[in-house]
């Protein structure tokens, strides 16, 4: 039985703009330039590709549903399970059911504390017990241990690199035969380099993301890579698990903030007067309030709520998601201002320009005006700031979630595995790969959506724009 | 030429990428003597700046000189390394841009952005700096050198700004100043002052100009000898007597004819069809020879090469084949249909009657923006312009021209007057009636680059009226309309598909027409339209506007500061000056016969092609005050060469020269504490 949380549904609606806006971009050359200009980028596409990973994964990490279990018997009824998974977690399974006591370190084959064990003599002894699952198939992980890892490893590496060329092949091939030029000729041009789009760039971090994937994904199996936390869960998962939750964050803020911004914005610079006014008090005095101060106080506002009518929801699941929301909610509101006040500038400058006086003269209405003459000469400033602000957000999750205002503490996060971290990393001996694992899935998305956006902003802003 | 003091030889620079380089300069040469005026003329995009730029090894990041030879004085300057060229930029040869407000750093102050140019290049060091910025402000003629020594650039006005140009110019003694477009940006009367400033500073100085323009009658003004560049080469060559008496390539003879004047107001203009091609292309022969009427075979196959009669050199065939003289002076006028003699009687009673029209903009201060003064943009003005004639209103920059344009259409609405159109009080008019009624009334604007929302094709552009008017019901009946309507000014029907950029400044103004158009309205107000287009693409607009107003019967108020464009176009005139019409008539009144001195002053400073019948110019001090601060008594007084106690006191009552004649002016009152008022 599918399941369908608010912000799963947001995310699909927003996966439905992007696709109808680049159906209808596909077909206006205006729109269709600057993102050949992008596409032109080596760096961009990179990005891009492992944006790509990101998403794929956020996105089946949002397909929720209730299994049905197998009932034993006479009515037909179905019964479905209590726990609500996503597809993400039923690939994932795997690592999902391995828990360990507690904490271990990557690769370890034994757990990071010591136990009382009672040996087969009957003697007890404290010493470190042997993992559950972790390098369970070596009987002397000691002088096995590092062979085994690099032989997967090497597999892994080999399955992924037949799988990436199967699929540059597939590519080129099909892309061969809609521009009608023979495989070779175009393998050599992107071998070069000298396809417009930058293929080269695309593939070859594909082929990295491929690799990576493959290894990760066999080694995995038989290991915790980045080792499990205090109370055994894999490192690993609840990573890949936070994905989400950042894209969450990032995406669906600047869904809430668009349309404050955007209308308040133009509305602003249009009509000027009173309105300009009202408008102008609003975000000013917005944005003096400390947005830290504002969150606290809605989140835990919210929080209260939650827990007073735990009763009227169907579970923790759906409670958590609900706070998400809540978060990007209050987020956006305190994060429209800055771009409300570029759209304001803006718009100030082109009702003064000579096609919009000129569509006054011919008598068109101000409603007209602004949504065909205005707003797509914006447009591009609102995705540079969209764009620009994703990773920003993503960052302020982390923070939130580390002074416990961020998203529930049972969701997992980037955030919420730092601030567990904050424990770990006082304790003696210390336990690093948990704040190590978050460090490094969110710094290679924020990088790559900062390279991105980069591009976008060379790509789209007029004054950067490089004449001929 | 190789004894001339700059000689150039095969120059030619390219710019873009080395895959489809944009010649811009292909092979020219030329030579300027110690002391002279050679002038560059041509229209936009055919190289002249950036043969200037190449003079001063001053190229964009993009452009590259290929080959050629610029001998400077014994030096090559090719050859030169850049430390050395340093020494012969501001030293040897200096440069003055178009664009006075952004050649100048906004946050130093005068004095040190003209002694840096003096630190550069330094002279004896007996006297300090300051004498030395001094010295150089006062020979440029700026008024009270020592106060605006501390002054800002945004302080001074566009002719002041130049001047200070001119005098970091100046700074390091230059033997030659290359001035691109120096006085394109400035006012009639202000680009008189300039160009009298240039011409006495070389007789000072005794250095060479280099004058790049694309204005025939400053050529005329300034120029000893004239090269005339067309698409990136020079296609001829003359001493400016004889050039401006017969000139020899068909290129320049069509610049002459394309120009607008009053002798040709019964005629359509001259037009070059077409426009000056991409450098890109690779050129087969003669690159004029599809914008040229006497084309012969022979010129598309092969390019010409140099006839040289004397000191006058020519790039065409028609020379070399002996022909061109004999065939040169061919009446070459094509007479209008309708004549504007017919349409005078054509209406009676005013389209438009604009009475004391007052505009004025609060300035506000402090943190309740309180009021503490009005800009007078527009202050207490009368109009009126009959069904199917055209008012031109005539004025310098800032003198609230465009802010009457503006105002009729209620685009700005007016803080005083009435604007009756068609028999309605269209400053009370409620929104909804108003914009029933807009289209009536439209304007086209100066810049056909930012008049159109890139983002919109053109048949969309077009047809945007028509919507708002819910004329057309059916997107098939609009879109016939709209194809007629681009084949009524003369552009091909698909150009509806596609965006502006595609489209030359002159296409683009053809597309704002016909937005214009597409609502059928009564009265085009025309700001401007022709000043940012070249002279041949100008005539091409000036004829359709004509043929227009012939066919469908609208009147047009043209708001310019060209002169020659009203002389051509107008049927009535009105002259302003500081938010107020200081003198109305007939085009052949006021612009023989200018009874107001200001108008006096800004006929004279247009400079002229003829230089026999040159008139003395009236040489106006000073700039236009502001508005917010206008003087006291007549608006004109603090400049006007015959001002007297009164004017000082009183603004002059309006005066009656003749039937349609007036001007506001106490020479011409007549009342009782002056009898004597006319004491010309």
């Amino acid at each position: 039985m599918l399941v369908l949380f608010w912000t799963d549904a947001l995310i699909f609606l927003l996966v439905g703009v992007v696709v109808v806006f680049a159906l209808y971009a596909r077909r206006r050359e205006h729109l269709r330039t600057p993102w050949r200009q992008v596409a032109r980028s080596g760096v961009a596409m990179g990005s891009l590709v492992v944006l790509g990973f990101y998403v794929t994964i956020g996105l089946l990490d949002s397909v929720h549903f209730r299994s049905a279990l197998h009932t034993n018997g006479d009515h037909d009824q179905v019964q479905y399970a209590n726990e609500i998974l996503s597809v993400f977690d039923w690939l994932a399974a795997p690592l999902r059911a391995r828990g360990e006591k507690t904490y271990s370190a990557p690769f370890a084959a034994y757990l990071y504390a010591k136990q009382t064990i009672d040996l087969p003599d009957g003697r007890q002894q404290r010493q470190f017990p042997r993992l559950k699952y972790g390098a369970r198939h070596l009987h002397h992980p000691e002088t096995e241990k590092t062979a085994d890892i690099l032989v997967t490893a090497m597999f892994a590496a080999g399955k992924g690199l037949v799988v990436w060329g199967v699929l540059c092949s597939a590519l080129i091939a099909g892309l061969g035969k809609r521009r009608q030029q023979t495989f070779r000729s175009l393998y050599a041009r992107m071998c070069a380099g000298r396809t417009t789009t930058r293929w080269r760039s695309m593939l070859f971090t594909l082929g990295v993301l491929i690799v990576i994937a493959f290894v990760a994904a066999d080694l995995s199996l038989k290991y915790h890579i980045f080792g499990t936390d205090k109370v055994g869960e894999d490192v690993f998962y609840q990573a890949l698990k936070s994905i989400r939750t950042g894209l969450v964050i990032g995406t669906l803020t600047a869904l809430v903030m668009l349309p404050f911004a955007v209308l308040l914005g133009i509305m602003a610079g249009y009509f000027g007067g009173w309105v300009d006014d009202v408008i102008q008090y609003l975000y000013t005095t917005l944005s003096s309030i400390p947005g830290v101060l504002l969150i606290a106080a809605a989140v835990l506002i919210l929080q209260v709520y939650l827990d007073n009518h735990a009763d009227e929801f169907a579970s923790a699941a759906e409670r958590a998601d609900l706070r998400l929301l809540f978060l990007c909610l209050i987020l956006g509101v305190t994060s429209w201002t800055s771009l409300c006040r570029y759209l304001r500038g803006e718009t100030l400058k082109l009702r003064g320009s000579d096609y919009i006086q000129a569509a006054t003269a011919l008598g068109v209405r101000h409603f007209t005006i602004i949504t065909r003459h205005i707003l797509p000469n914006v447009m591009h400033i609102v995705l540079i700031t969209v764009v620009l602000d994703f990773s920003a957000l993503v960052l302020a999750e982390a923070v939130l979630s580390y002074v416990q205002i961020g998203v529930d503490p049972t969701m997992n996060s980037w955030g919420n595995m730092i601030n567990s971290a904050r424990l770990e990393m006082a304790r003696e001996p210390i336990v690093w790969w948990s704040l190590l694992s978050a460090f490094i899935f969110m710094f290679s998305l924020v990088l790559a959506a900062n390279l991105f956006s980069d591009a976008l902003r060379d790509a789209f802003d007029p004054r950067l724009r490089v004449q001929g | 030429m190789s004894d001339a003091f700059v000689s150039v030889t095969g120059l030619s620079t390219h710019l873009g990428s080395d895959a489809r380089p944009i010649r811009a300069v292909d092979g020219i040469s030329f030579g300027i003597e110690k002391g002279e005026t050679f002038a560059l003329l041509g229209e936009s995009g055919c190289g002249k700046s950036i043969t200037a730029l190449s003079l001063m090894r001053l190229l964009p990041a993009s452009g590259r000189i290929m080959s050629g030879e610029v001998r400077f004085g014994s030096q090559d300057l090719l050859r030169l390394s850049e430390a050395e060229m340093r020494v012969v930029r501001g030293g040897g040869m200096a440069m003055i841009f178009q664009e006075p407000m952004t050649s100048l750093n906004p946050v130093l102050t005068i004095g040190a952005q003209v002694s840096e140019a003096l630190r550069v290049h330094p002279r004896d060091t007996a006297t300090t700096d300051v004498k030395h910025v001094l010295d150089l402000l006062h020979a440029v003629r700026i008024p009270d050198p020592e106060k605006r020594i501390n002054e800002y650039p945004h302080q001074l006005s566009g002719g002041m700004k130049q001047r200070v140009m001119i005098a970091m110019a100046l700074a390091g003694q230059p033997d030659l100043l290359i001035a691109d477009e120096p006085t394109t940006a400035l006012d009639v009367t202000i680009q008189a002052q300039v160009l009298d400033l240039m011409k006495q500073l070389q007789r000072q100085h005794g250095m060479a100009i280099f004058l790049i323009t694309h204005d025939l009658g400053v050529v005329a003004e300034m120029a000893d000898r004239i090269a005339v560049m067309y698409a990136g080469q020079i296609v001829e060559q003359a001493e400016r007597e004889p050039f401006f008496s017969r000139p020899c390539h068909p290129y320049s003879r069509k610049l002459f004819e394309s120009l607008p004047t009053m002798g040709k107001r019964h005629q359509a203009l001259h037009v070059i069809e077409g426009f000056v091609p991409s450098l890109q292309t690779r050129f087969e022969g003669c690159r004029f020879a599809p914008r040229c009427d006497r084309a012969m075979n022979e010129c598309h196959e092969r390019a010409p090469v140099w006839h040289v009669a004397g000191t006058r050199k020519v790039l065409c065939h028609l020379y070399t084949r002996g022909e061109g003289v004999t065939r040169r002076n061919e009446p070459l006028s094509v007479p209008m249909s309708v004549d504007s003699a017919t349409r005078l009687a054509a209406e009676p009673g005013p389209l438009l009657e604009v009475r004391a029209l007052q505009v004025h903009f609060p300035i506000e201060s402090g943190l309740f923006k309180r009021t503490i003064g009005h800009v007078r943009a527009v202050d207490g003005v009368d109009l009126a312009i009959r069904s199917g004639r055209t008012l031109a209103l005539v004025g310098e920059s800032g003198c609230g021209k465009t802010t009457i344009g503006k105002s009729i259409l209620q685009l700005i609405r007016p803080t005083g007057g009435s604007v009756r159109f068609d028999g309605a009080e269209l400053t009370s008019l409620a929104r909804s009636e108003l914009r029933r009624r807009r289209s009536d009334f439209q304007i086209i604007f100066q810049d056909p680059y930012s008049s159109m929302n890139p983002r919109m094709l053109v048949g969309d552009i077009i047809a945007e009226g028509m919507k708002a008017k819910s004329a057309g019901a059916t997107p098939e009946r609009r879109r016939a309309r709209v194809e007629r309507q681009l084949q009524q000014v003369g552009l091909a029907a698909d150009s509806a598909a596609r965006y502006p950029h595609e489209f030359s400044g002159g296409q683009r103004q053809r597309i704002s027409i016909a937005r214009a158009l597409a609502v059928e309205p009564k009265l085009i107000i025309c700001d401007e339209p022709t000043s940012a287009l070249d002279v041949s693409v100008q005539a091409q607009i000036l004829n359709l506007l004509r043929a227009l107003q012939a066919e469908f019967k609208i009147s047009y108020l043209f708001i310019t500061h060209n002169i020659s464009v009203v002389s051509y176009i107008a049927d009535e005139i009105a002259i302003m000056y500081l938010g107020r019409i200081v003198e109305s008539g007939t085009v052949g009144d006021v612009l023989l016969h200018p009874q107001h001195p200001y108008t006096q002053a800004l006929l004279s400073a247009v400079p002229t092609l003829d230089s026999e019948t040159r008139r003395q110019v009236i040489r106006l001090e000073g700039d236009i005050p502001s508005p917010s601060n206008p003087p006291t008594g007549c608006y004109f007084h603090p400049r006007c060469p015959k001002s007297m106690d009164t004017c000082r006191q009183r603004y002059p009552r309006r005066s009656k020269i003749s039937e349609q004649h007036f001007v506001d002016c106490h020479l011409h009152t007549r009342d009782e504490s002056h009898p004597g008022g006319l004491k010309r």
